[in-house]
């Protein structure tokens, strides 16, 4: 034991209390966790460990109560600054606050360089800790592709890369296999020996593993129930196993029946096996998740699939309910082959998938009603089932309540009801109870016993609970997609030599022949010898947002979907917007209801077909067909000619000429308007010129002459192409760049933002610069597509417009910035962000509407939104031909936008959990 | 085969869930109304507001009369610039137009000397500068010839033309923006409700749960087209008659329930797009990145916002193929044409093959996403 321990304590909490919403997580809580000693935070899913440790970590903001860690109250943000170095957190999940992407070596590293180690110091040091935790043969692999067990050593590297006196590990072992977890536990212990100074504080809800500890400190529903050495508790509550310990201390009325489970025997019973897999292989790829599994299950038999996550359990769940294809090997059910589609089978089977996988926004009453009645069952006897099942389940007091709000052991009841709402001959069930408390757990145990012995149901039941094996009649070790060994649990124990069934399960993986990796680590000594104290760089900060962009930049450089939507989203928005957006009025169908049939008229008729904005069509017959064939959009502009037309031209005054313009677009009709004004006005002037025989104010009439600048053969391209990717450049750098801020939330890896010294402004920059890089590579691009694609060449100061474009994607981006701080998941990030950047991108920075033609609210939204004056320098620079002193004033401007966002963004974001 | 009974039932349970995703439901209330009633009132590309100059070195009576016949809501009051400055000016896109009066314009006018105003666009003002200019064109021809009637005797053109705007007499932007949001507003929220139905399904693991008991992808996919179907139409209905007819005061010229029949055939395709993006997609996250590239491509194809006649022709023939281009069409024949069925079937047929086969295909796909795993 810590005999060497320093004495005092590492942390106090003194009436802590926490709630998310309406729902306590802790609730006045006070304990003081004595320093050098390993403590355990002992209870099932949900009762508050993750909240107090997030507590102790720095990663929550206190809400009431008081934390003193390592000498000094956790509430002052300089205190926090100044231990936080001292402090490693280890979030719950496996490898949730490493990035997937990136590898083994990449993951520590990115560590190292938040704790500012000098970068001549990191390869030793991370050597070391890669040699003891038996990771050096992989530095290169992405975490993404190791198994639980592995993550959880490469998130023990980072968690030990900077030399902490306190070690926070929220439940580091759920998930992992046993050799792999006691590994860990060796590892751990290990380091203690080394540096006994260091305290460790463990979260777990496996309470044989709590058994090592030195302390353990049991909690439930947010309160403490004991704090006490392990020995101590069971003495305490005169119990044998630490689990019936946690039980007993519970208060009454959340004991359960407090009887122990009662397996009876089962009764023989002959016939063909129902379930058979023969040789069953999966492969996704080149990874075998499943490799040559056979094994046979009796009728009413429950039978237990041991083993970590991804082992393979899952997947042959699924291959034998037809969910999956096997890639080889057959299964069968009751003697018929598994038919991927067929569907007839199912209905003797009940299936009960990992996740909690009901309708969680249905009551329970609807999520039973709506199975009944996809699996077919008469109205009225499923009313009868239904009402059954509620009694029996435990659940009529929960009858109309959403299935989101019930407690776990509720929740897995209903799964439970559900997946027997038909009366199945066999139920599938994939770890129901993970997770779930020891009470609920015998519970729902209670209900399987009394299904497989009272009804003959086959119970097939996958697990990571050891003692859970044990209540099966048969069980199979799977590992690695491999089974290791399949018998009953005493022959299992008995084989082993052993009655510690984990003990059991690593005797057969050693029979197994375990491939490298899983090997026993090197003895840890070498972690410690990496040179004396660490020296801080110069410019720590700058360490720290340069390892942030580093990661960020690998992260997305090996992400294809985002890297797709930089690229590949910018680029087809630009040949889509470029043709789409035309304003360009050409081909205008007409046709002339022509009464008059005169030469004047054929004339005038003539002057239309001469122009290219129209395009003619066979004449009207009459007024009704005029409406019809405006009607059917068969034509958008119509003249009428009316019968004296050409003598009443001849004979002077003024003529009438009316003509209908389809009006269903009011701007294309304006400009077909004004076309044929300027077709007619032009026809009419020549008519003058040839000699008309009185004086008329046409001939005095000044000569108007518009030039159209900038643009002379005024084609839409020249004005369109330059101002798109100035929305573009908008719109897809601020939702790339909200979209990694928000995943890190949405995956827990801004945990390390929370508890490493990173500043809010360092952990900005560095998401914000990668993606602004890859936004300029964009503005590149979509200047080559213009001017080679379009042809629309670029007249002005090509640099000064690249240093506009520079500045305006640091806008961008830290707009995304802002966004990302009121977004929580990816999906609210990227709607979001379209929505509130495309109205004042389309509507007030002058794309459609010229800014100076803005007023009101419209004009002071486009004069403080960077896309007005980015749109100013790209049409500037691309068909104004502005030289740099011109385009100099955008930049400014633009200059100005990105520190106020960037400070609007740094006070937006929380320094931690809220 | 599909049974009824599943399908209904599993669309019901849709129905359900929607009802209680508040982010949704409040989307796609925000969509059919807000959304709609700001963008019908919000861009117009007619000329509204233009900022106009004179440089005048005439300085006489009729030049001050030419500078004050421009007057709101078309034009901002004319500033006065100098010779000197207009390019300047019309560089930092102070201005859009600039007319220019020589010295001695009157005189010369009165004189019956051969006279020259200029008007000077910025040309980059795309969606304004053709017609702005006809207006200034007009509005300068009027004044003179005013002014010269008033002293002569003097006669107008041998030809005036007439126009009349058929089917949106005033040329009322609302009317067109109205109907061009709710159709963008129709294919966004299909796609997003559909998709995001399915990747919830699936994200929450209930999609397996639902295929290990005797449900079909094939049952899946078409509770959730109907379901999520049934509400964009039940909004849209709603829109159109509260919002457009109600509130924007937009008369339709055609039946309201042949365009609600036009909607029904179309959220086949919609939905069905949504099913294929979710299919595509890992995350949600993915979803709505693919989601934004492909409704907005749609959006800006389908002749909403530019005609189709304007795209090139090799373009205008490929996007035939997409039904939202036939539903833009006929959306606008029924609501502003008064097209009846006789004009419009042949769009609906279009529509209702197009999106029949593509949603076999992305069933086939989503069928196959399934059977590959996760």
């Amino acid at each position: 034991m810590a005999n060497r321990a320093p004495a005092g304590t590492v942390a106090e909490v003194e009436g802590l209390g926490h709630r998310y919403g309406g729902t306590v997580a802790l609730d006045g809580v006070t304990v003081a966790i004595p320093a050098g000693r390993m403590v355990g935070l002992i209870g099932p899913d949900g009762v508050g460990k993750s909240t107090l440790l997030g507590l102790l970590a720095g990663a929550k903001r206190i809400q009431s109560g008081r934390v003193a860690v390592l000498g000094g109250d956790m509430a002052d943000p300089r205190h926090r600054d100044a231990v936080c170095p001292r402090i490693a957190f280890m979030p719950q999940g496996l490898g949730r606050n490493l990035s997937n992407e990136l590898s083994v070596f990449e993951n520590v590293d990115f560590f190292a360089r938040l704790f500012a180690i000098p970068a001549r110091e990191r390869p030793a040091r991370i050597a070391a800790l890669l040699e003891a935790t038996g990771l050096a043969p992989f530095p290169d692999r992405p975490v993404g592709k190791l198994s639980g067990g592995m993550k959880q050593k490469v998130g023990l590297c980072t968690a030990l890369v900077h030399d902490p006196d306190l070690l926070i590990l929220d439940e580091p072992t759920t998930g992992v296999d046993p050799l792999s977890r006691r590994q860990f536990w060796t590892l751990i212990a290990d380091i203690r020996r080394e540096r006994p100074e260091m305290s460790v504080l463990v979260a777990t809800a496996d309470m044989e593993e709590a058994s090592r500890f030195d302390l353990l400190v049991a909690i439930d529903r947010g309160r403490i129930l004991a704090v006490g050495t392990p020995a101590e508790l069971m003495a305490r509550t005169g119990t044998t196993t630490l689990e019936a310990t946690y039980v007993a201390l519970l208060p009454e009325a959340e004991r359960g029946p407090g009887r122990a489970l009662v397996i009876p025997p089962r009764p023989p019973f002959d016939g063909p096996p129902a379930i058979v897999a023969r040789r069953l292989t999966k492969r996704f790829g080149e990874f075998t998740a499943v490799d040559d599994v056979s094994f046979e299950i009796a009728r009413g038999e429950i039978f237990g699939f041991l083993g970590s996550n991804g082992c393979g359990k899952s997947t042959t769940m699924k291959m034998l309910t037809g969910l999956l294809p096997a890639s080889s090997g057959a299964a069968f059910l009751f003697g018929a082959p598994v038919d991927a589609t067929g569907v007839a089978a199912r209905r003797r089977v009940g299936y009960m998938s990992q996740a909690f996988s009901l309708y969680g926004a249905l009551t329970v009453r609807q999520n039973l009603v709506l199975h009944a009645r996809l699996f077919h069952i008469p109205a009225a006897r499923a009313a009868a089932r239904i009402a059954a099942l509620e009694e029996r389940f435990g659940l009529a007091a929960h009858r109309d309540d959403r299935a989101e709000i019930l407690p776990l052991g509720v929740r897995q009841r209903l799964s439970l009801a559900v997946a027997v709402i038909h009366e199945p001959e066999m139920l599938i069930l994939d770890e129901p109870t993970s997770g779930v408390d020891p009470v609920a757990r015998d519970g729902f145990w209670e209900l399987l016993v009394e299904l497989s012995r009272g009804e003959g149901v086959t119970i097939f039941v996958s697990t990571h609970f050891m003692n859970e094996a044990l209540r099966c009649d048969r069980i199979s070790l799977m590992h690695a997609g491999r089974v290791l060994a399949c018998d009953t649990p005493a022959a299992l124990l008995a084989a082993a030599g052993t009655d510690d069934f984990e003990e059991a399960f690593i005797h057969a993986m050693a029979d197994a022949a375990e491939p490298a990796g899983a090997a026993a680590p090197p003895p840890a000594a070498a972690v410690l010898h990496h040179g004396g104290p660490v020296r801080p760089p110069r410019f720590p900060g700058l360490t720290r947002l340069l390892a942030y962009a580093h990661r960020e930049a690998l992260e997305i450089l090996r992400d294809p979907v985002r890297l797709a939507f930089a690229f590949g989203g910018a680029l087809l928005l630009m040949v889509v917007l470029g043709y789409g957006i035309t304003t360009d009025v050409e081909h205008v169908r007409y046709a002339a209801f022509d009464q008059d049939r005169s030469p004047a008229s054929r004339d005038l008729v003539a002057a239309f077909a001469g122009s290219r904005s129209f395009t003619g069509r066979p004449d009207l017959a009459d007024a009704a067909d005029l409406e019809r064939r405006l009607r059917a959009n068969e034509i958008s502009l119509a003249f009428e000619i009316p019968p004296q037309f050409g003598r009443d031209l001849a004979r002077g005054g003024t003529t009438e000429l009316s003509v209908v313009v389809d009006g269903a677009n009011p701007a294309r009709a304006e400009t077909i308007a004004a076309y044929a004004t300027s077709v007619v006005a032009g026809h009419a002037a020549d008519a003058v010129r040839r000699g008309s025989p009185l004086p008329r104010v046409a001939a005095r009439l000044p000569a108007i002459e518009p030039r159209f600048l900038y643009n002379p053969a005024f084609e839409s391209k020249y004005a369109i192409v330059p101002s798109i990717p100035a929305t573009l450049l908008m719109l897809l750098p601020a939702i790339l760049t909200a979209v990694s801020v928000v995943r890190e939330k949405e995956l827990g890896s801004i945990v390390n933002f929370y508890v490493t010294p990173t500043t809010r402004l360092e952990f900005l920059l560095g998401k914000q610069l990668p993606t602004a890089v890859i936004a300029l590579v964009a503005y590149m691009l979509l200047v080559v597509v213009a001017v080679t694609l379009f042809g629309v060449p670029l007249r002005g100061h090509g640099p000064m417009l690249t240093l506009c474009a520079c500045l305006y994607v640091l806008a961008t981006t830290a707009i995304g910035l802002v966004i990302a701080s009121f977004t929580s998941s990816q999906v609210a990030a990227v709607f979001a962000t379209a929505i509130v950047t495309m109205l004042p991108t389309i509507q007030f920075s002058g794309l459609f509407q010229p800014v100076s033609t803005l007023v009101g609210q419209a004009r002071v939204v486009g004069t403080l939104w960077p896309t007005t004056y980015f749109l100013h320098a790209s049409v500037g620079a691309f068909t104004k031909g502005l030289d740099a002193p011109l385009l100099a004033a955008d930049a400014l401007a633009l200059a100005a936008f990105v520190p106020v966002l960037l400070a609007i963004a740094r006070a937006l974001l929380p320094r931690q959990e809220v | 085969m599909a049974s009824a009974a599943t399908v209904f039932w599993l669309g019901l349970k849709e129905l359900r869930e929607l009802s209680r995703d508040v982010v949704l439901v409040v989307f796609v209330a925000y969509a059919f109304t807000l959304a709609v009633f700001s963008q019908a009132r919000g861009t117009s590309s007619e000329v509204h507001n233009a900022s106009i100059a004179f440089v005048d070195d005439d300085r006489s009576a009729l030049s001050r009369r030419l500078a004050a016949a421009f007057l709101p809501p078309r034009f901002q009051p004319p500033r006065e610039l100098a010779a000197a400055d207009i390019e300047r000016a019309l560089d930092a896109g102070r201005f859009m137009f600039v007319v220019v009066i020589p010295p001695r314009f009157e005189a010369d006018l009165r004189a019956g000397r051969r006279t020259e105003l200029q008007i000077d666009i910025d040309a980059t003002a795309m969606f304004q500068a053709s017609s702005g200019a006809s207006f200034i064109e007009r509005i300068l021809t009027d004044e003179v010839t005013r002014e010269l009637q008033r002293s002569d005797e003097a006669l107008d053109l041998p030809l005036r033309l007439v126009v009349r705007k058929a089917f949106n007499p005033n040329g009322d932007v609302v009317w067109f923006n109205a109907i061009v949001a709710l159709v963008n507003q129709i294919t966004l929220l299909a796609v997003t409700l559909t998709g995001a139905a399915l990747i919830r399904e699936r994200e929450h693991g209930t999609l397996e749960h639902l295929l290990a008991m005797p449900v079909t992808a094939f049952e899946i996919a078409l509770a959730k087209v109907w379901a999520n179907g049934l509400v964009i139409l039940v909004a849209a209905a709603f829109s159109v008659s509260a919002v457009v007819r109600g509130v924007l005061a937009v008369p339709t010229a055609g039946s309201v329930p042949l365009f609600l029949a036009g909607v029904a055939i179309y959220l086949f395709f919609a939905t069905a797009l949504g099913i294929f993006l979710g299919t595509v997609s890992r995350t949600m996250a993915q979803f709505g990145l693919l989601v934004i590239l492909t409704v907005f491509t749609l959006q800006m194809l389908s002749g909403g916002n530019t005609p189709v006649e304007s795209q090139p022709e090799w373009l205008e023939r490929l996007t035939l193929v997409l039904p939202s281009r036939h539903f833009v069409s006929f959306a606008q024949a029924i609501l502003f044409r008064g097209a009846g069925f006789d004009l419009v079937w042949r769009e609906f047929a279009a529509v209702a093959a197009i999106g029949t086969a593509f949603l076999l295909y992305a069933v086939s796909r989503f069928r196959a996403s399934i059977a590959v795993g996760r």
